[in-house]
């Protein structure tokens, strides 16, 4: 080790070589291989063991089971498209290797334009490289369609690094979730691209209509269909109501993954273990994961207890709510995210609370979106620092009360 | 009217080389004064260098506030005054003859003697020193009428020295100590104890305070986290400590009518072969008390405990208000990523959250070094210095108040209850390795010069 750590440190661009702007990136490649041996200075002389690369790091972990299933899941809907899927786990090397074809080039590109960007934004501003994006370019790709084109996912890569991180001075300034602001890009930028019911299952688009229907393959997902139920009963892709519904997507599938949708979305046991792995090593929060959870819940119910037949939506088992669709994986990596989050205690509970009650709202009420998750969790990343102000205000209006009453 | 306090935030960090229960007496053969030890002190010299002093023998005074003196805590001569960037002083050095000649100020009585009275014997004699003030932190003003007096009686920072051993035997001296300071205050004396230590504690039957008890890990026995619960500081309110070890320096002090610079100190780390206690007098050089006593020689010795001490070199002197040396090993050797580094098992480090896997083994005692482990970054994880924290002040956002300097903020988030020592277990925590305590120093350096 002594001799690659000599290597590296021979190879560092000093002030006045012509390489000395490129210092930021020397300084990543060394610091990823060498933790430095910088040393305190003054105040506490120890420090925790833990610093960004590890949490950064942790979050990946936990994000590899998503990844892992989603590829998989990719490739079993490719051969459902084409009408030769079989049971899910028949063809497995087949769709493993289909899926890796299609994720795994969206996560280098994700990867390698949000890290050039920001490697450029580092030899501009001379900083050094924070490690924020390592988090973010491995969500871009599990929150997008399979079938999405690379030029978008480069496009949208840009976007979201530049005008919601960089700008705002880079790693740990963001006001909303990076990941998420790439998402809404691609949602609203490229619609044909990120909804309706040609892009959930990958190489749908190239099945002839014909043996689609000889398949009975609609392409749709859960989501989809469910948005149907807030229009006129004419629309409704399943006339026999709720009921109707449920009898074809059965929760249990869902809750293994088994449906189409965004690469990583779709598997709630993948999903569970990634929280499994944050909330245990205490890098996740689970006071937002619960609450943004229990918001959910709550809207569920509620709707349930006002829903009548004229919106089925409204009468969806609140428990299904919590498996379709991207609502398990924004509670647990999206909404989660420390620095687009409120940063207090009781913040936390009011935003993830809000956060999973915004999200089922938009979906039983506004067919235009079928997946509310994304837009409450931008929304509430909006309104996170506004509800950490009050709950500032009120520890400050407690001082000022303890001042009064001594005085 | 005693108060018993149970905190459920914070953190026993467990390090290898607590001291044995020995006590051993150590000469030292030179002795300092460090002026930068009082925090915003500008000294005033009133000896040169060559000069003969005796114990309580005056060395410097405070420029801005005359009445306060600083004394030597030894006879002998001075040998050099060492200065700093811009001629600032910043040790005073004093070679002991062997003589035990001192200024006498006579034997004092605390229970005969009024405000004024000890006011102007502990100004006069070096023992003004040793009492502080909330907030701020610095020497107290002995103009300032506080509304109570503070004394913790134990330390709870890693392997800190053990008060009730060291103490044993001076209940006398402490007595003393606390009713000298009882006539400073019309407020109370407040003496907080350990609540689940059981032993033979000298401060049972200890008159003229309110006794409390804290239950709970670092920072309990913190003097800042006991005001807090007892008796918070509002804006405008001055609040006086002294470390329970003080108050029965100063008690020893006025009992004999001289200047006692005794002083028992604990040497811990895991550096240190025979961790032990050690009796021996303020200013004291370190080379002398660690005498062949280190393991390895890329050590980081600490006057005073892991977590708020000052680097000192291996021919420092001790700090005025410690009372304790911390040996541990430099960390100035690169890690690689795969076997010490970030990716690696976590081996000799120690996190609060569980992504090494120290937390396997919680009580283990841990040899940890000085690296910072990470660089420096943008705040980004929230939440983990709220562990740590037990005030009822929200930590990062009084810290980020600090640095873009906003005094109306800090106010409000309760600058005036805080101390940098309060802050070190956030500054152990921190995910982006940000210099807290001195972030708050600063902070309470504005607000010491735009609001006091």
């Amino acid at each position: 080790m002594k001799s690659i750590e000599k290597l590296m440190r021979k190879m560092e661009p000093t002030h006045d070589s012509k390489w000395a702007k490129f210092h930021p990136v020397w300084d990543a490649l060394y610091t990823f291989a060498f933790t430095p041996g910088e040393t305190t200075k003054k105040g506490a002389h120890i420090r925790d063991g833990i610093d960004l690369k590890r949490t950064m790091f942790t979050v990946i972990i936990a994000l590899i089971p998503c990844l892992l299933f989603g590829i998989y899941n990719t490739g079993h809907f490719h051969y459902v498209a084409l009408g030769t899927a079989g049971d899910y786990l028949d063809l497995f090397g087949a769709k493993a290797i289909y899926g890796l074809s299609k994720v795994l080039p969206i996560v280098i590109v994700s990867y390698a334009v949000g890290l050039g960007v920001e490697f450029i934004f580092c030899i501009r501003n001379k900083h050094a490289i924070q490690e924020g994006f390592l988090v973010t370019g491995m969500l871009i790709p599990l929150i997008v369609p399979a079938d999405i084109p690379l030029w978008m996912v480069a496009v949208a890569t840009i976007f979201a690094v530049v005008l919601g991180k960089e700008v705002f001075g880079g790693t740990g300034m963001n006001i909303v979730n990076i990941a998420l602001t790439a998402r809404a890009f691609l949602f609203f930028g490229y619609p044909t691209m990120m909804s309706g019911d040609k892009v959930w299952m990958s190489g749908l688009s190239e099945v002839p209509t014909a043996t689609l229907q000889a398949n009975h393959v609609t392409g749709a997902t859960q989501l989809g269909e469910l948005a149907s139920f807030t229009g006129p009963q004419d629309d409704w892709v399943h006339q026999g109501g709720i009921t109707a519904f449920e009898n074809i997507w059965p929760i249990w599938d869902s809750f293994v993954g088994m449906i189409p949708g965004s690469v990583g979305e779709t598997s709630v046991i993948a999903i569970l273990i990634g929280a499994a792995i944050l909330l245990y090593t205490g890098i996740g929060s689970w006071k937002i994961m619960t609450s943004f959870v229990l918001g959910g819940l709550a809207v569920g119910y509620l709707a349930n207890a006002f829903g009548t037949e004229a919106n089925p939506y409204l009468l969806v088992d609140p428990i299904n709510h919590l498996v379709i669709g991207g609502f398990a994986f924004g509670a647990v990596f999206m909404i989660t995210d420390p620095v687009s989050a409120a940063q207090t205690s009781t913040g936390k509970y009011i935003y993830g609370f809000f956060g999973g009650a915004l999200s089922i709202t938009i979906r039983v009420f506004n067919g235009a979106f079928p997946e509310g998750v994304m837009m409450a969790i931008l929304f509430m990343n909006v309104m996170a620092p506004l509800i950490d102000h009050y709950v500032i205000q009120s520890n400050i209006k407690r001082r000022l009360k303890r001042l009064k009453k001594t005085a | 009217m005693s108060r018993t306090i149970k905190l459920r935030k914070g953190l026993d960090i467990k390090l290898h080389g607590e001291a044995e229960k020995v006590k051993i007496a150590v000469q030292s053969a030179a002795f300092a004064i460090k002026p930068p030890d009082f925090h915003g002190l500008m000294p005033k010299m009133t000896v040169k260098v060559g000069e003969k002093v005796s114990t309580g023998s005056v060395l410097f005074f405070d420029k801005y506030q005359e009445s306060i003196k600083f004394v030597s805590p030894v006879a002998g001569e001075i040998t050099e005054i060492l200065r700093g960037e811009k001629r600032r002083i910043l040790e005073i050095k004093i070679k002991p003859d062997g003589t035990d000649a001192s200024v006498n100020f006579g034997i004092v009585n605390p229970d005969s003697m009024d405000e004024a009275g000890i006011k102007q014997i502990l100004l006069a004699n070096g023992l003004w020193p040793f009492i502080k003030m909330r907030p701020i932190d610095i020497v107290a003003n002995p103009n300032d009428k506080p509304k109570a007096i503070f004394i913790s009686g134990f330390d709870s920072s890693p392997l800190a020295p053990d008060f009730d051993f060291v103490l044993h035997g001076e209940t006398e001296a402490f007595q003393a100590g606390i009713t000298a300071l009882t006539k400073l205050t019309t407020g109370k004396v407040h003496l907080t104890t350990r609540g689940n230590s059981v032993s033979d504690s000298i401060f049972k039957g200890i008159k003229g305070v309110q006794s409390n008890t804290i239950f709970g890990k670092h920072p309990a026995g913190n003097v800042g986290t006991q005001i807090h619960h007892i008796d918070p500081i509002n804006k405008g309110e001055v609040v006086w400590t002294v470390n329970a070890l003080d108050v029965a320096l100063i008690g020893r002090s006025l009992l004999a009518g001289k200047f006692d610079s005794t002083r028992t100190i604990a040497l811990t780390g895991s550096q240190v072969k025979k961790a032990k206690y050690i009796k021996t007098q303020l200013g004291a050089c370190i080379s002398d008390l660690l005498s062949d006593n280190l393991i390895g020689d890329n050590n980081r010795i600490i006057s005073g405990n892991v977590l708020t001490g000052d680097k000192v070199a291996a021919d420092g002197y001790l700090g005025f208000y410690h009372s304790h040396i911390t040996v541990i090993p430099e960390g100035n050797e690169s890690k690689f990523l795969l076997t010490k580094g970030w990716l690696g098992s976590g081996k000799g480090k120690f996190s609060i959250n569980r992504s090494y896997f120290s937390w396997l083994t919680p009580n283990k005692k841990r040899v940890l070094d000085t690296n910072l482990n990470g660089e420096i970054r943008a705040f980004v994880v929230t939440g983990e210095m709220e562990k740590v924290f037990p005030f009822d002040i929200y930590p990062m956002q009084l810290i980020k108040s600090t640095i873009y300097n906003d005094i109306d903020l800090m106010e409000n988030l309760g600058i005036y209850e805080v101390a940098p020592e309060d802050f070190a277990l956030c500054e152990f925590v921190c995910t982006s390795k940000i210099d807290i305590q001195d972030k708050i120093r600063k902070g309470l350096d504005v607000i010491k010069s735009e609001c006091m």
